[in-house]
């Protein structure tokens, strides 16, 4: 079998696939929910409805979507560039870090100056995280995926080091976890009394910020030709190391803002929980929004809105919420393939 | 001198050869794919299934054997389909490796919540037991290391031998070295590169597969959950350090072992001193500075990650 490029595909044809990709990810699911021995049709409407049915529902989700428009986003800029950052939950918890060492009283400044210097502190950490690799990569040859991944291990190894010693929250009875940010640090509530919180604010700017640097700097404009070919990129004159430097720079720094976002706005302190995965999920998310940092925003709240589901189905129905996680992995092998036969057609022989 | 004492017990290189088995199956298993052109990063999933298939067959009811024979067959299904989206497709190696990871381990995941669902501490098993070879196992410290192990660690052995022995020495080697370096060559020849490389990948996610159960049924008796614990992504640098070679990537994989067992015991001495996160860091460090050091002369399969459609060039 061989694959043959296609014209350029109407309008139709580019949304025939992605939709088919949802289909068959449910397909699957469904198959899950069947051997768990529930009802695929009740199950579905459960997360639906966990997912979005309420107030309540719909908070929840934009919440835990915020993390991941930046871990994806982060994921999408490196990508573009085909820098292979799956670092992200080490980035994520680098943000974190600087969050809890800088927020906790040592800088007694008001909001509005401790904010931002905390953010650009740890969009620093972040990025200095993912400089390592990169400079391996570009440098000596060193495979990315392969240290960012093991960075991920040593980074939480790092944090469960400093929650037991140096950053440990005396009167946290033996937990290990830091203390609170001050209030100053705290990132404020959207809506009063509800768990979202100006994270999910930042993030959009962020996802539109991104966007423009994507698309209408010279800078956007480089790292897709990197991406696209490396070769031809460095034939052309553009300075390809130096674009992965800034690839790299960029993407540490988003994915640390995850982690940035989820103390100060969220959890108030740092633990070892701090994220479920974030840096892994914003694969799928990046990859889903087919790159596009705009794009970021809807496969993030979808995802989110999985997970949220899943876990409130999983109370009531009792189908293990791993679904969640299946669902999402699958919907990434779908969705690349769906990605790949809009542009492609296979040909038997 | 506490400190070297270590080196000379018959315990630290029994624990290091114990340490090293899963790595060695799971490095041949990645070798083999990496050899025929295709970078596995499903392999932290793969072992996990792994783990998992074959752990709950010897729990309901299975045979030992059975357990590794079943825990094979999972592994190669999850090289199939990642064979299926990365060789005929030509989707990404990164994407999809990093997807079958996801997918594998969430699927396991849920598995075991469905069939264990009451259940707060993992049930046991029993596992294999060490099979010392009479004569062998009697010469001090080597011979106690190598000779008084589990049939599982045995079999990881005669794995780098076979793999070497089929990649150097029979036509099947050369055809599928060959889809890794020189892919129409072997089209010229009239073997499918699809085919040689879709088998590559099955076969080496069976031996992944078992690298993981060799954790639940050999190592331990239980399977719990993230229990891989990135020894799948240091496999992947094993077999860089190994310049791709079965014997070297062995000994690469012993000398890690060895150090992992030692920082164990170093970890004793020094308790209190020393935050344990540092030694537990060890493995994954030194597996950076593995990369960084063979990197300036890391020879790649020339077609490594290179999708290869017939009739192309």
């Amino acid at each position: 079998m061989r694959l043959e490029p296609k014209p350029a595909p109407s309008l139709a044809a580019t949304l025939l696939y992605p939709v088919g990709a949802v289909v068959a990810t449910l397909g699957f699911a469904a198959l899950l929910v069947l051997a768990a021995g529930a009802s695929p049709l009740s199950v579905f409407t459960l997360v639906a409805r966990g997912a979005a049915g309420s107030q309540f529902a719909l908070v929840e989700t934009l919440t835990r979507a915020t993390p991941l428009i930046f871990t994806g986003l982060a994921i999408a800029v490196a990508f573009r560039a085909k820098l292979w950052n799956i670092g992200a939950e080490a980035q994520l918890y680098a943000g974190a870090v600087v969050t809890v060492v800088l927020g906790t009283g040592l800088l007694p400044w008001p909001s509005l100056l401790l904010i931002p210097v905390i953010m650009i502190a740890a969009m620093l950490a972040g990025a200095l995280l993912l400089l390592g690799p990169a400079l391996l990569k570009t440098r000596f040859g060193v495979d990315e995926v392969v240290t960012t991944l093991l960075l991920n291990f040593i980074m939480l190894l790092f944090v469960s080091m400093l929650l037991e010693g140096v950053l440990k929250d005396p009167t946290g009875l033996g937990w290990p976890q830091s203390q609170k940010v001050i209030a100053e640090a705290q990132l404020p509530r959207i809506i009063q009394g509800k768990r979202l919180h100006y994270g999910f604010v930042i993030a959009l700017a962020a996802a539109v910020a991104v966007w423009v640097v994507m698309k209408k700097t010279a800078l956007g404009y480089e790292m897709r030709a990197v991406g696209h070919n490396p070769e031809a990129a460095r034939f052309a004159g553009i300075p390809v190391n130096r674009v992965l430097m800034k690839t790299a720079l960029l993407s540490g720094g988003l994915a640390a803002l995850a982690g940035f976002s989820e103390v100060a706005g969220l959890k108030g302190n740092l633990t070892l929980d701090l994220s479920p995965g974030y840096g892994y999920s914003g694969i799928v998310v990046a990859m889903l929004a087919m790159l596009n940092p705009l794009g970021v925003i809807a496969s993030a709240i979808f995802v989110a809105g999985i997970f949220v589901g899943a876990d409130a189905m999983s109370r009531s129905a009792g189908v293990p919420s791993y679904i969640a996680d299946v669902m999402v992995a699958t919907a990434l092998l779908t969705m690349v393939v769906a990605i790949l036969l809009t542009r492609f057609r296979v040909r038997w022989r | 001198m506490e400190a070297l004492d270590i080196l000379l017990t018959a315990s630290f290189w029994v624990a290091a050869i114990r340490i090293a088995s899963p790595l060695i199956f799971a490095t041949m298993g990645e070798l083999i794919c990496e050899r025929a052109g295709v970078l596995n990063l499903g392999i932290e999933g793969i072992m996990t299934v792994g783990a998992f298939a074959g752990w709950f067959t010897v729990y309901s009811s299975g045979d030992l054997w059975t357990g590794v024979a079943v825990a094979a067959l999972a592994g190669a299904a999850f090289g199939l389909l990642h064979a299926t989206l990365t060789v005929p497709l030509g989707l990404s190696q990164h994407v999809v490796g990093i997807g079958i990871t996801l997918l594998a381990t969430s699927l396991t995941y849920f598995t075991y919540r469905l069939a264990l669902p009451e259940v707060t501490s993992p049930p046991k098993i029993e596992p294999f037991q060490p099979l010392p070879i009479p004569g062998l196992s009697e010469i001090p410290i080597l011979g106690q290391a190598l000779f008084s192990q589990t049939p599982l660690t045995y079999l990881a052995f005669l794995t780098v031998a076979v793999v070497a022995w089929v990649l150097y020495r029979t036509p099947l080697g050369l055809a599928l070295r060959a889809a890794g370096e020189n892919p129409s060559a072997v089209e010229a020849q009239g073997i499918s590169v699809s085919g040689m490389r879709i088998g590559a990948v099955m076969v080496g996610s069976a031996l992944m597969a078992v690298g993981g159960a060799f954790l639940t049924m050999s190592a331990f008796n239980s399977f719990f959950f993230e229990m891989i614990n990135g020894r799948g992504w240091i496999c992947i640098a094993l077999v860089v350090f190994g310049s791709w070679r079965p014997g070297k990537a062995l000994i690469g994989a012993i000398l890690f072992a060895a150090f992992d067992a030692y920082q164990v015991r170093l970890q004793q001495i020094t308790s209190g001193v020393v935050p344990y996160q540092i030694f537990l860091m060890m493995p994954y460090v030194l597996s950076i500075l593995a990369l960084v050091l063979v990197a300036r002369r890391a020879t790649y399969p020339k077609a490594l990650m290179i999708p290869y459609q017939k009739g192309e060039r």
